[in-house]
């Protein structure tokens, strides 16, 4: 497994080497890391890894406690493989969480940046939408929007993505803001370099590493918003498991069979924890004002 | 001293800049006016505020949206002032360019300096992605980097100050601009490097015909440098005329402040020059026309007559002309002295 950690490292390209020693001091980013490497690892080979097919009932070996043979894990109240499941169910909880930021990025920064650098009419009104959306609670506006929408995993990413636009929004139109009057962006305009250059080329590498940061923040979150959506019903349909689902189903068997519920509650809080770690540790390697 | 041409490089005829804030109009350029002739360095000087970036903005058409320009620029003939923004830009970089002050944070940190001196030779003259690194290596060798051929591929950060701003100079004269605007581009260095930057420039002119604006408050720069000097106040000229005869025999009090405020360790040696002579006070932000002369407060030289009226740019000598209702070297104010 530790060849996974050093393969898989995320420091940009020539500065790296640097970065990867920096990032390597410090023992939370890297479990963070490695956490991290471990669930996308998991999601990628989950067909492979889990020993029976995730719908696969078993119905003489129902609610089996952990270790039971056959079970590492125990079995569902209609004699589904734990195991299977919640690797089975990484998929989907990874890729809402992940589709979700990814769409939130592809929205949001091109506008708070285009906000930020015109100013005039637009940045009044993107900042006050911003400011609307973002007074509703993350999740109240996550499940409102999904129930619009309609249960899938789908629309459970869009509804979660809307709901983290606005501090998408907020970053990269504050880091533009202050970008515009840099002399470096002066000097662009002054060589010739059209708007569409200037924004794109010479700004948005220098606004990557908050954005990052917020990213490794925005996908955990993200993935417990999958998993109550998940929970009450509103994101990916049964029989596909999910780790939201898997609680919801667990709810009522939580006295008879408490590891059905601790399972994927511990792989959601291991996940969210992995990108919390990890998200410390790049904003303080990524932090200019604290390089040396 | 430079050959008057048929048709000067740069002309900026009757600027005006103003603004429109919250708290009324601020008059920031009050009508200026100056030609620059092929391969001549002129200097704009004046305080901090006097109006000189924003006369370097206003030809460039960068104003912020707040500041209403009027007057003309005419590039070799052709009046830039109203142009659009998409016409401009492709003037900016190619037909004129600028320097500015902080050479730390003028470059990009994410990109090689190759790349930025490249991108300047790829937009404007659609050169490819090799012969863009290959004029840029030639360029560093033009501003005198040692190792050309490693340096480009280095970013801003392993560079020092005077280095950046010897990569600024490539890239704003990558194009072969007409007119170079350099704003204040030796304040931040210090004095060996600015000697360097200078005779950089210098080269540049020689070699490339590059007509320089050289804006700046250090007088030691214009000697060093400019043939001719402008010298502003309070967004009006005060006093203007070749280097040699401003600096040898200086007519507005302004000029003779700035002059005086200049430490002179030859005459300090002749015990005439005992402390730095001061302007007293700050250069007034005008919010209407004025109807004194702006220099006025400050002046030792006000008297009624320079209450009535802001004196208009008249001729003192051949080739000098000084805004001032009472002009004279600096004898007349020993004499005035005397007197009082």
């Amino acid at each position: 497994m530790t060849s996974i950690s050093a393969t898989a490292t995320v420091a940009p390209a020539r500065r790296g080497s640097r970065l990867r020693r920096r990032f390597a001091r410090r023992p939370t980013a890297v479990i963070g890391l490695f956490g991290v490497c471990v669930v996308v690892v998991v999601a990628l080979l989950a067909p492979w890894l889990a020993p029976y097919a995730p719908d696969a009932s078993d119905y003489n070996a129902i609610l089996q406690p952990p270790g039971s043979p056959g079970h590492l894990l125990g079995t569902d109240d209609i004699g589904r493989d734990l195991l299977s499941r919640l690797v089975v169910g990484t998929r989907a909880s990874l890729t809402a969480g992940v589709l979700a930021t990814m769409l939130a990025v592809v929205v949001a920064v091109p506008l708070g940046m285009i906000a930020g650098y015109y100013r005039g009419w637009i940045d009044p009104i993107v900042s006050r939408v911003t400011d609307v959306v973002l007074s509703f609670p993350f999740l109240i506006l996550a499940v409102g929007l999904a129930a619009i929408l309609g249960p899938s995993l789908i629309n459970a990413a869009i509804a979660l993505a809307v709901s983290q636009v606005p501090m998408f929004v907020r970053i990269a139109r504050g880091e533009v803001l202050s970008l515009r009057e840099t002399e470096y962006v002066q000097a662009a305009v002054v060589n010739g370099a059209p708007t569409r250059v200037i924004l794109f080329r010479h700004m948005l590498p220098n606004i990557l590493n908050p954005l990052i940061v917020q990213a490794t923040v925005a996908i955990p979150a993200a993935i417990i918003g999958a998993a109550v959506l998940s929970f009450l019903g509103l994101g990916v349909q049964p029989p596909t498991p999910a780790w939201g689902t898997m609680l919801s189903d667990a709810q009522q068997y939580v006295s008879q069979a408490p590891w059905f519920a601790t399972f994927p509650g511990l792989a959601i809080a291991l996940t969210t924890l992995s990108f919390n770690l990890f998200g410390d540790g790049l904003r303080d390697v990524l932090d200019v004002r604290m390089r040396s | 001293m430079t050959q008057p041409m048929n048709q000067p490089r740069l002309e900026v005829e009757d600027l005006h800049v103003r603004f429109d804030t919250d708290e009324g109009s601020v008059l920031a350029v009050n009508g200026v006016s100056f030609a620059l002739q092929a391969g001549e360095v002129l200097a704009l000087v004046g305080e901090s505020g006097c109006g000189k970036s924003m006369t370097a903005m206003a030809i460039l058409g960068l104003l912020p949206p707040t500041a209403t320009p009027s007057g003309s620029v005419r590039l070799e003939g052709r009046d830039i002032s109203g142009l659009s923004q998409r016409e401009l830009r492709a003037i900016r970089g190619r037909e004129i360019s600028m320097i500015f002050q902080e050479p730390m944070t003028s470059l990009n940190p994410v990109f090689t300096v190759g790349h930025q001196i490249g991108e300047v030779l790829r937009r404007h003259e659609g050169l490819g992605r090799k012969e863009a690194r290959a004029r840029a290596i030639e360029l560093l060798d033009l501003v005198r980097i040692p190792s050309a051929r490693t340096r480009v591929d280095e970013y801003p950060h392993q560079m020092s100050g005077g280095m950046r701003q010897r990569v600024m100079i490539a890239m704003a004269v990558a194009c072969n601009p007409k007119v170079l605007l350099a704003d204040e581009p030796t304040t931040a260095l210090d004095v060996t490097i600015q000697a360097q930057i200078l005779d950089i420039m210098r080269d540049l002119r020689q070699e490339l015909g590059t007509s320089i604006v050289m804006i700046t408050h250090d007088l030691g720069v214009v000697a060093d440098i400019a043939d001719r000097v402008v010298v502003m106040y309070a967004g009006h000229v005060a006093e203007t005329g070749t280097v040699d005869a401003v600096f040898a025999n200086p007519q507005h009090p302004y000029t003779l402040g700035l002059l005086g405020s200049v430490p002179r360790p030859d005459l300090v040696l002749a015990d005439v020059q005992e402390r730095l002579a001061e302007i007293p006070g700050v250069v007034p932000t005008l919010r209407q026309p004025p109807t004194e002369c702006v220099f006025a407060p400050r002046c030792p030289r006000a008297d009624e007559s320079c209450l009535t009226r802001m004196p208009e740019l008249t001729e003192t000598a051949p080739g000098q002309r000084a805004a001032c209702v009472h002009p004279g070297p600096a004898e007349a104010e020993q004499k005035e002295a005397v007197r009082v």
